[in-house]
């Protein structure tokens, strides 16, 4: 990892799907490049042998009893879908037809 | 203008000198009155209040209580939009766990507070709804994320709030406020309908003008909720439980990394104040060291957007909030959908959290920031084993100016220096008011404790602040 490394906001976003403007692609790189070129300085604390932080608390499997409850009905759960036909969400297709 | 705290107000009802409906009226009128002003909600429904007052229960501990909540948190049939386009239309289909709880305590659930989008702002003006503005501080901004949260409270709009804190958004609003805002241990209370940035800092606490209504609220919200499995199973005390007693002989540590000339006068001062009242109670102040206090900021900002990019990824315009219309196929309506719906913050820590996640990337960033949070983790065990608590600052200043655009997106993320840490090791911290020269704009203090120390965290809290009084 070189200070000088540059992200390459265009790229990035297809990756996260935004499809952003060439407006927004300028200056989000210019913004990122100034964090990213600030975040290098992790480099200088060695962490050799830490072991990563992934949360902060030991936290171990929760697991419980796999009993049935209750949940949101169908009609709930589709309440907020921007588009919904037959008590399904309803998107746009996504296998090509047969020809 | 509304005054007057939980305890007074549950004085008030339980007395009779006030029903809950006259309190719930009063509170609708202050927002009528004040919100336009201010912009601290985003939406209230005082239908639904008055419906829950007139069936209010004064036996319980909160009964009759208004309570406003931050756009974040689900309630039930309302609104829960996080201050963004993306949720515009969105109506909650259930309760979040602390609201859930809220009720079950007596109190109402009135009013939901603006925010920076999806809680991602210091200074409440990345919402999609509008800035709010500072009632403390006229032509400043509130802080954030909790802005409408903090400014609700400050503004006499609401007797307490819930707001939620992954890297100081409640008690950095609370200090540009001069309020009160406790961010509990990380696991104290559910984050079940808290709407997810980053999960492994994320955590919902009041915004109180108090410290004896932010121990009220705890009590009420605090405990293990089997829809969150990161929720804490620590038995649940009393956090009343030390307020009125005295802090002789407590060893309070001050970091010696924050006592730097990136504090503003006004918080060297707040920070000499408090070492002060605090030795003059009778604690004894340790001067402390915190090795990696500089690392926190560039650490933070790379989980807390890889977390975000992961977690925001579900905004999707499939199954709820905003769909871009007009798209040619699956991909397409991701992308226009996701564009349009989220604004600039919001794209630009996706972003970063996508990058620092991607391949090639991922050890020289996220594992290592995750390496360098043991470090600052172990800093803070460390510190405990001499010190009882921790004084630090809550932001370097009192609240910037509203839009200052001098500060470019990385200077606005350094300003949470002092914040961060708590949420980076999951600890409990508190933002208090410190007394302020007439004309002057608020300046908080912060303390931190160990995990589930909040007993001991509010009651060296409330000395203090009843020194300041």
């Amino acid at each position: 990892m070189e200070a000088s490394t540059l992200i390459d906001v265009a790229y990035i976003a297809k990756l996260a799907k935004l499809e952003l403007t060439a407006e927004e692609t300028a200056r989000f790189s210019e913004d990122l490049n100034q964090v990213l070129a600030y975040v290098t300085q992790l480099e200088q604390w060695d962490t050799t042998g830490v072991e990563p932080m992934y949360h902060p608390l030991p936290v171990f499997d929760a697991l419980r009893e796999d009993t049935p409850g209750s949940s949101l009905s169908n009609e709930a759960a589709l309440a907020n879908a921007p588009a919904q036909e037959d008590g399904q969400f309803r998107v746009p297709k996504v296998v090509e037809s047969a020809h | 203008m509304l005054n007057g705290t939980i305890t007074y107000w549950r004085q008030q009802l339980t007395s009779g000198a006030i029903t809950p409906t006259e309190l719930v009226q009063e509170i609708a009128r202050s927002m009528e009155e004040r919100n336009p002003d201010i912009n601290a909600y985003l939406s209230w429904d005082t239908e639904a209040a008055l419906a829950a007052a007139a069936q209010a229960d004064l036996s319980k501990p909160l009964g009759g209580i208004p309570i406003a909540v931050k756009d974040n948190i689900a309630i039930l049939g309302q609104p829960t939009r996080c201050a963004s386009r993306m949720l515009e239309n969105f109506i909650s289909p259930y309760d979040a766990t602390a609201v859930a709880r809220l009720n079950a305590a007596g109190a109402i659930p009135f009013g939901r507070t603006n925010m920076d989008e999806f809680a991602m702002g210091s200074y409440g003006q990345n919402s999609a709804f509008g800035d709010t503005q500072n009632p403390a501080a006229p032509g400043h901004v509130p802080g954030g994320s909790s802005s409408g949260s903090a400014a609700a409270v400050a503004g006499g709009m609401a007797i307490a709030a819930l707001g939620s804190d992954t890297g100081g958004s409640i008690r950095q609003p609370a200090s540009h406020c001069g309020v009160v805002g406790i961010k509990p241990t990380y696991g104290r209370v559910s984050r079940y309908g808290l709407v997810a940035f980053a999960s492994s800092l994320d955590q919902i606490g009041p915004i109180t003008q108090n410290v004896e209504d932010a121990a009220l609220i705890l009590n009420a919200i605090c405990g293990h909720d089997s829809k969150d499995s990161t929720s804490s199973r620590e038995p649940v005390e009393d956090f009343t439980a030390g307020l009125g007693k005295d802090i002789k002989g407590l060893r309070i540590g001050l970091p010696k990394e924050y006592l730097t000339s990136g504090n503003s006068p006004a918080v060297a001062t707040a920070l000499q104040q408090s070492v002060q009242k605090l030795t003059e109670l009778g604690a004894e102040i340790v001067e402390i060291s915190l090795p990696h206090a500089e690392a926190v900021v560039a650490a933070y900002y790379i989980i807390a957007c890889a977390e975000a990019s992961s977690n925001l990824s579900r905004f999707d315009g499939i199954r709820y909030g905003y769909r871009a219309a007009g798209t040619n196929g699956l991909d397409d309506l991701y992308s226009k959908t996701r564009e349009t719906g989220f604004g600039p913050e919001v794209k630009r820590r996706i972003i970063l959290g996508t990058y620092v996640l991607s391949s090639g990337f991922y050890d020289a960033y996220y594992a290592k920031a995750q390496k360098v949070r043991s470090l600052v983790a172990g800093d803070f065990a460390a510190a405990f084993g001499q010190v009882d608590l921790i004084l630090g600052p809550v932001a370097p200043t009192s609240a910037p100016r509203l839009h200052d655009d001098s500060m470019t997106p990385l200077q606005t993320y350094l300003a949470d220096i002092y914040t961060i840490p708590a949420n980076r090791a999951g600890l409990p911290g508190i933002s208090i008011p410190c007394p302020v020269a007439e004309g002057q704009h608020p300046v908080g203090i912060q303390l931190l404790a160990p995990h589930f120390a909040e007993t001991r965290l509010l009651q060296a809290a409330a000395a203090l602040e009843k020194a300041f009084s």
